[in-house]
């Protein structure tokens, strides 16, 4: 009883701390669906949680990329400050590199951007705790 | 020893078919080398026995962490995508590794150290008749198929023999070029529909780059004048062979038997196809 106590505190703190997250998106606001693509997505949303400022991340380069677009594109969304992802699916290199980052992943159905915010506050969405795709090159 | 590459752009033309062919018309005065290496199929059709087995190996690259200052120099210089920098480490993605030792240059704290990998198999074998048949096999998952080809290109012969066939891997990438590079002439399977054109003016302007000599082989063909013929005559192409569509070769096929088993009437043009060139 006291550990799950424990655990459900620490995932809160943790989430807590989340202020930048990265949406897969379709567009390039909050009113966009979501890229239910991680790797070959063509950009990503990145919502801050206390202002609701949104960010446009192109991710053309990795539409074209002969392998690894995931791993690519991980370091991408690490690189512009994102502090968890929240995508359609995320296959193993990927979930690697984000994991090694620290950087928790949420998988959520194909909704406005918007929507996916008020459900991640909710505390709604599953956080990912192995990949739920296999590789291009498994 | 002349080296004679089989390749085509479009997959299923039957590259295999006539590398199998070949070697059964020319028995005793040739080897074959399945440079296929994704998925290699001739010993399927010749049945032969394992007399060398060696590995294929791709050297890639180990990172000392103790000397590695996390600049990603290396990342940047990886074009393959098989190095990634997250948190307070360098991920190498083994599998997606080239070999071409770019992050080991790009290193500025001399912290990258380049290991042999085993990536394939190489297994020389004969068939019952004494024909040499080479076979390479790329582990699943990586990607460098043309280091296991130049290993396969790289095997000693038997014995001396006048001819060396390579079954070459579909398409005009680089496998394409490992496969086909350095050969004394290359002959282009194809067959008359759109995408047999479509890929084999594709592979005709890989090997025009390369400057090497070509002719064309058009199997399965319906009608005497086709969308091939007239496309190798408007370019001044050679057509060496022309083998009609048969459905007996396809069900011999399936058996694991091969064209000259159902067509023995081609065994004479396929001797004069090699020594003709």
């Amino acid at each position: 009883m006291h550990i799950t106590l424990i655990i459900s505190y620490i995932l809160r703190m943790h989430k807590t701390n989340i202020q930048k997250i990265a949406f897969s998106a379709q567009g390039k606001d909050v009113k966009s669906l979501l890229d239910p693509r991680f790797g070959r997505c063509s950009g990503f949303v990145l919502v801050d949680l206390t202002t609701m400022e949104s960010q446009w991340i192109p991710n053309e380069q990795n539409l074209r990329a002969a392998q690894g677009a995931g791993i690519q594109t991980a370091q991408n969304i690490i690189a512009a400050g994102a502090q968890a992802l929240i995508s359609g699916h995320c296959g193993l290199k990927a979930f690697q590199v984000l994991e090694a980052a620290n950087i928790p992943i949420f998988l959520s159905e194909t909704l406005p951007i918007q929507q996916i915010v008020s459900l991640f506050k909710a505390d709604k969405l599953t956080r990912l705790s192995s990949p739920d795709v296999e590789g291009h090159w498994a | 020893m002349k080296t004679i590459a089989i390749a085509s752009g479009k997959g299923g033309t039957g590259k295999t078919s006539l590398s199998v062919a070949l070697l059964q018309a020319h028995q005793g005065d040739i080897r074959l080398l399945d440079c296929d290496v994704e998925e290699p199929n001739c010993h399927l059709f010749l049945d032969p026995q394992k007399v060398n087995e060696f590995g294929a190996e791709l050297l890639i690259p180990k990172i000392d962490t103790k000397k590695c200052r996390l600049c990603g120099d290396c990342v940047e210089a990886c074009q393959f995508n098989a190095l990634a920098l997250a948190g307070n480490q360098i991920i190498l993605f083994q599998e997606l590794c080239h070999g071409c030792g770019a992050c080991t240059l790009a290193c500025p704290h001399d912290a990258i150290e380049e290991i042999p990998t085993n990536i394939g198999q190489i297994v020389q074998a004969r068939t019952e008749s004494g024909v040499e048949v080479v076979k390479g096999t790329l582990k699943v998952g990586h990607a460098s198929a043309p280091t296991v080809i130049a290993a396969v290109k790289n095997t000693t012969p038997l014995q001396k023999v006048k001819y060396q066939i390579i079954d070459a891997p579909a398409g005009t990438s680089c496998s394409f070029a490992e496969a086909v590079k350095g050969a004394d002439f290359v002959i282009l399977v194809t067959e008359p529909t759109p995408f047999g054109l479509n890929d084999l003016d594709l592979a005709i302007e890989a090997l025009h780059k390369m400057k090497l000599p070509f002719g064309v082989v058009i199997n399965r063909v319906r009608e005497k004048e086709n969308l091939i013929t007239e496309y190798c005559a408007k370019n001044n192409y050679r057509v060496l062979l022309e083998i009609p569509e048969s459905r007996k070769v396809a069900e011999y096929y399936s058996q694991g038997k091969s064209l000259i088993d159902a067509k023995p009437e081609l065994e004479e043009a396929l001797k004069k196809l090699l020594d003709d060139l």
